[in-house]
């Protein structure tokens, strides 16, 4: 399969009065053709962040992109001018975001918000716009799109607003959809209802689908790929498979250990992370997992480790070998 | 003490927010049922789940059962004292038996006031020690039993992560020596890793106080892991009370089959392999709730009776209580 965005060394900062936040310290990765990338970690990990970096959303100033690049097919969307990035944004890379309450505008008509990226992005006139709006909004599960399209966004539901949040999106039919923790704000039933719906937009549409989470069961489901986070780097990369059976990384291992099962039957003690996540106004110079990691050796406080494979398909940033408790 | 004595006694509990129309002449012209006839007892040194979708009415249980709002039709009794009793020295004691620990540590925290003064004001209230000083001290104390360091009695709220926030929230809740906390989404702001040391926690003051929960939350899993009981509530309802182990392995009711089939199982093969339930559609609203059981018009296997004749409360098995018709 193709690359279709390859990320290289992102770094990207915030000027704050109180310092430097550093929120992505150096990130790479790639996504194919028709895959679908979770990136997943705790808040404060910076998975927001390198999304929005790749968009070109974040505000500048405070926020700084210090290094790095992000190809897409040819073309380095950190170094485009804003004009021609707006012709990928929303066309070619969709996004979803986390919260459907407040990422549509509330005075205008769902049919106002549906049709405008298709007449600005395909040049469709209003009444073709129209059609493919109702067209879409069939397709992503809303009863009656035809009349639904005056009615305005305080009339959805959270999972209808979400619903209507993914047909904005791929109403221009892009070849990357990022998700921003698209479930996040929805109850349980809902988030299957939605996770079916990207599940067969997926299947039908054949796009590539990136899904930023904290959630660790609903990646299991969904992904093929799984990047872990924490402080804005990547600890560990693996098919998804081998992410949940063979974890390599303390920190995913922890993660894992920590989350309660609905499927376990005998109960036992959650294995806590100790301490608090990190401090982002320090630059990590060490592995940034050190102050609370159980195999903790002196290495890992003095240098940091680089993302190596281990595996095919399988990569951790740690200088210790998890089943033995030793250096790699 | 007896282990099954039940320390809280809730019988056909009721809440109705009145819906007010005009302004000179205002009349009420409906009520949201958030809580509509809830019945259900916790044992000394139990946890009880209250689980349900958000608009289901489990916050509002929850405050109505402590007095927090008036309650419309029912009793609630804890440890023998009930809350209908108005009499000052009654409500006292009840707030003194029963506490909280709220969702959102941001908020629950005052945050002109320091570490001490929050921790120290049940004290203060319930006069519970004759000075501040030895009230200081007992701050310390609950500060170090919930695992934060006792210097830090002068602090300020906005000094502290989520996590630790949450902390400072339990030991106010102990401080009056409760026999009885609710839990109102205690976890669910807080990251991974921090929730499991929140539920340590709370299970490790559980067995060292013999306290009661009813702990409140939307995330089933962490509901099998802490619960010893569980209740699944529906639009004001509870629809299924069953023991952790029957519920998870054997629910009856479809819609706690639904909403357990919909949790995410962090194991891809297992997780893949599941036949989901899929409901379709939304909660109703609670102003005017669907006739006959309230769960037909979303229900897999609704009959026509369902959508007439509201279904009994039963007890199919020992301890297993469910409402509906097929059973």
């Amino acid at each position: 399969m193709d690359k279709i965005l390859q990320i290289n060394n992102l770094r990207t900062i915030f000027n704050t009065p109180e310092g430097i936040v550093h929120a992505v310290n150096g990130v790479s990765f790639h996504i194919s053709e028709g895959e679908t990338l979770a990136v997943v970690g705790e808040s404060g990990c910076g998975k927001t962040v390198t999304m929005l970096s790749i968009l070109g959303l974040i505000p500048i100033p405070p926020g700084e992109i210090v290094s790095g690049s992000a190809y897409y097919h040819n073309k380095d969307l950190l170094q485009l001018p804003e004009e021609e990035l707006e012709r990928i944004r929303g066309r070619e890379i969709a996004m979803i975001f986390q919260d459907p309450m407040t990422s549509l505008n509330p005075v205008l008509t769902i049919g106002r918000q549906l049709t405008e990226p298709l007449t600005l992005h395909l040049g469709f006139d209003q009444q073709k716009a129209i059609q493919r709006a109702v067209e879409m909004l069939t397709f992503v599960g809303i009863p009656d799109a035809e009349k639904r399209l005056d009615a305005y966004p305080h009339q959805f539901s959270g999972g209808m607003r979400q619903r209507v949040m993914i047909a904005m999106a791929l109403g221009c039919a892009p070849s990357i959809a990022i998700a921003d923790e698209p479930t996040t704000a929805l109850d349980v039933t809902i988030q299957a209802q939605i996770i079916e719906l990207v599940i067969r937009l997926r299947e039908e549409l054949g796009m590539a689908i990136l899904w930023i989470t904290h959630d660790l069961g609903v990646v299991a489901g969904l992904a093929e790929r799984v990047i872990v986070m924490y402080s804005g780097l990547i600890l560990e990369e693996a098919d998804v498979y081998n992410l949940y059976e063979n974890p390599c990384h303390p920190y995913t291992t922890a993660l894992l250990g920590a989350l309660p099962r609905v499927d376990y039957t005998r109960h036992q003690r959650l294995d806590s992370i100790p301490g608090a996540p990190p401090n982002l106004l320090i630059e990590p110079k060490h592995c940034p997992f050190a102050p609370r990691c159980q195999f903790v050796m002196d290495i890992c406080r003095e240098q940091m480790p680089q993302l190596e494979l281990i595996g095919s398909d399988h990569q951790i940033a740690c200088w210790v070998d998890i089943h033995t408790g030793k250096s790699r | 003490m007896n282990q099954n004595q039940s320390i809280v006694h809730i019988d056909g509990l009721k809440k109705h927010f009145p819906v007010m129309h005009g302004i000179v002449f205002e009349r009420q012209v409906g009520a949201v049922r958030a809580v509509d006839g809830l019945t259900f007892e916790i044992h000394r040194g139990e946890t009880l789940g209250l689980v349900g979708e958000s608009g289901c009415g489990k916050t509002t249980a929850g405050r109505t059962i402590l007095g927090l709002y008036p309650l419309t039709e029912g009793s609630v009794k804890i440890d023998g004292h009930d809350i209908n009793n108005k009499d000052s020295e009654n409500i006292l004691a009840i707030r003194r038996k029963a506490q909280m620990i709220f969702q959102d540590p941001f908020a629950s925290l005052n945050p002109r006031w320091t570490v001490n003064a929050i921790v120290s004001e049940p004290m203060r209230v319930h006069k519970l020690f004759p000075d501040q000083k030895t009230r200081t001290e007992k701050v310390k104390e609950l500060l170090t039993l919930v695992g934060m360091s006792s210097r830090l009695v002068n602090r300020f709220p906005h000094e502290f992560s989520g996590g630790q926030r949450q902390r400072i929230g339990i030991a106010r809740a102990l401080a009056p020596e409760p026999l009885f906390i609710v839990c109102d989404e205690p976890i669910s702001a807080l990251d991974v890793s921090i929730q499991a040391q929140v539920v340590n926690l709370l299970e490790d003051l559980q067995d060292r106080f013999n306290l009661s929960y009813l702990f409140i939350a939307h995330d089933l899993s962490m509901v099998r892991h802490i619960c010893d009981r569980v209740a699944v509530m529906y639009l004001g309802i509870i629809v299924e009370l069953a023991s952790r182990n029957d519920l998870y392995e054997t629910p009856l009711h479809p819609y706690s089959q639904a909403l357990l089939s919909a949790v995410p199982i962090p194991d891809p093969r297992k997780d893949r392999a599941r036949n989901r339930i899929i409901l379709t559609g939304d909660v109703p609203s609670p102003l005017n709730p669907p006739s006959g059981c309230r769960f037909h018009p979303r229900c897999p296997i609704a009959i026509d009776r369902c959508s007439v004749d509201e279904p009994e409360w039963r007890e199919i098995a020992s301890n297993h209580w469910v409402s509906c018709h097929l059973v």
